[in-house]
């Protein structure tokens, strides 16, 4: 196995000693209001119109080296807590922050520490991956003769090789795209790794190739990884510990054996992941995925 | 404190003319398409003097002052092409970004805001100064311009300072799209045609109606399509457009500090109300 060595000139940007928690959040609130809009205030009206609760009194820590799996599905907050991490949302009430510094006061050291692959592959997508991949590794302060090294040597082991790293994006399918994106975020050999449901979309080998390869940024490369995802298996195969979140809130949170333990009974006496969240959240995550999906 | 963060901060600017020129080579084709829509229009303008006597069926000014009035609005319609470019790379950043799916990833990397800024407004420098060089050839070779007497260093410079307050506005005017990404973008271009009409590209800002007058002592872009008229018609010296110079100079040590404090502003509430998101 190709194992990819993290970036040296990454690291002098990171401080040398990291206290506290990975993550830590304390009693996080995020909620999104829309206003009446200009015609709406031009006649007086000042309410929001619409309030959606994303994110609810949400406390949980992470110690370094976990892989910490959020489970829950579309719609639940997930998303919107992964942005209040990447220091892309502030929160509304509640602290969050990474190795001990604070994710809107400390914003500049805490975007050294971390890096995110969102559910959608986010690329310039004229540009090829070498292009995409040198634009963020010039951000992140990556020596460029390394980065140029390391990125073919990351998408080889991700499969992609020859013309399709010097094509552009576009013509690429979404599951190659996310692999990309993955190969992104590890360039810059973050210590905080955010995962938002990475391996949505791919096929079968793709997701298993994937999965390894966050196992070994995990063992090989010092990181911390917090994984969303709507899928058990996933959870349960990856993740040390997991939150069950449920419109906005964490309803459990434990490793996969004591999530189970919670619902053991004489009736169920092998329960899986499916039915611990159908217990605490009284309905199916596969039935939710397909509300929102025909939503 | 050491220097490692400010090296950051200058390698990664670099970040935004790579990416930028990439984009540029990549969307190659938009590009010609693009040069020949200026072209077009800067001729269109143009020929509008030189068939002024046509026009009204007599023989209203001479030869010379049918040259005059063609130097006149070739040089505003070159000047007025260089600063829209230069306005508009730098308050797109952000439509762009959107349109692409890629401004979370962006505002997320370890980059200050300046740094970001700095790599885009320097590449629409060069992008400008590309472009807008591609339009004068063609007008003067178009127009058989008599250009004798012009001071090119004195008019480029003048350009090159005047950016800066451009640069400025343009800051200003990406905060838009940041608060409103539905219709942030054509904000943008509301505030371009405002500095069109005011700023005394086709005209002479004295001699239009009294408010726009008025308005066209504030817009940094008056000076610089004065200034350059003196240098490329006049023959104006760079010892003759210090003032000027001086003044744009000011006037952007002034626009830059106020655009950047204005889109820190902008980028707090973007991030309270979850406008950074795609879908807004």
């Amino acid at each position: 196995m190709t194992v990819i060595a993290p970036s040296p000139a990454t690291h002098r940007l990171v401080p040398a000693r990291l206290h506290g928690p990975a993550l830590d959040i304390r009693g996080v609130t995020k909620v999104f209001t829309s206003g009446p809009g200009l015609a709406g205030r031009l006649r007086g009206k000042r309410a929001p119109s619409r309030r959606i609760v994303a994110v609810d009194d949400v406390s949980f820590s992470v110690e370094r080296g976990e892989i910490f799996g959020i489970l829950g599905p579309n719609g639940t907050g997930k998303s919107t807590l992964i942005r209040l991490v990447s220091t892309l949302l502030h929160p509304d009430t509640g602290t969050i922050s990474v190795f001990g510094k604070d994710v809107v006061t400390d914003e500049a050291e805490v975007k050294r520490l971390i890096n995110r692959v969102s559910v959608d592959p986010s690329f310039f997508k004229k540009l090829s991956p070498m292009e995409n991949l040198m634009y963020g590794a010039r951000m992140y302060g990556v020596d460029p003769a390394y980065a140029r090294r390391t990125i073919v040597e990351i998408l080889e082991r991700l499969g992609i090789e020859g013309r399709s790293i010097w094509s552009p994006m576009e013509d690429m399918s979404r599951g190659m795209q996310q692999k990309v994106a993955i190969a992104r975020a590890f360039l810059s050999a973050p210590i905080l790794l955010l995962l938002d449901e990475p391996t949505t979309g791919l096929d079968p080998h793709s997701r298993r190739e994937v999965q390894a390869f966050v196992r070994e940024i995990r063992d090989l490369h010092d990181a911390t990884i917090i994984l969303c995802t709507h899928d058990m298996n996933e959870a349960e195969t990856l993740c040390d510990r997991i939150a069950i979140v449920d419109h906005g809130r964490i309803v459990a949170l434990d490793t996969a054996a004591a999530l189970k333990d919670l619902v053991r009974s004489a009736e169920q006496p092998e329960p899986t992941l499916e039915d611990v969240f159908l217990q605490l959240t009284g309905r199916s995550i596969e039935e939710d995925i397909k509300e929102e999906e025909l939503k | 404190m050491t220097l490692a963060a400010p090296i950051h901060e200058l390698r990664a600017s670099y970040a935004f003319v790579e990416r930028n020129i990439n984009l540029t080579k990549r969307y190659w084709g938009w590009e010609v398409v693009w040069v020949l829509y200026t072209i077009a229009n800067s001729l269109a303008v143009v020929l509008i003097a030189q068939n002024v006597n046509a026009a009204v069926g007599a023989t209203a000014l001479s030869d010379l002052q049918v040259d005059q009035l063609v130097l006149f609005l070739a040089v505003g319609a070159i000047v007025w092409h260089y600063l829209a470019v230069v306005f508009e790379t730098v308050s797109d950043m952000i439509s762009w970004e959107r349109w692409e799916g890629t401004i979370e990833y962006t505002f997320m990397a370890p980059v200050r805001r300046s740094t970001h800024m700095v790599g885009t407004a320097l590449f629409s420098l060069v992008y400008g100064f590309i472009h807008t060089a591609v339009v004068l050839v063609v007008i003067v070779v178009v127009f058989d311009l008599n250009m004798g007497n012009a001071d090119y260093l004195a008019a480029s410079l003048v350009l090159l300072v005047g950016s800066v307050s451009l640069i400025g506005i343009g800051i200003m005017g990406a905060t838009l799209p940041l608060l409103y990404p539905e219709r942030g973008m054509q904000m943008t271009h509301v505030i371009q045609a405002t500095l069109v009409l005011i700023s005394g590209v086709y005209a002479v800002p004295k001699e239009m109606p009294e408010p726009l007058a008025t308005l066209s002592v504030i817009s940094p872009a008056t000076y610089v399509i004065q200034g350059i008229r003196d240098a490329l018609i006049n023959g104006d010296s760079v010892a003759d457009l210090w003032p000027t110079m001086l003044g744009l100079l000011a006037a952007g040590l002034v626009l830059i500090p106020v655009g950047v404090q204005v889109f820190s502003w902008g980028e707090r509430h973007a991030k309270r109300t979850g406008r950074l998101k795609r879908s807004g």
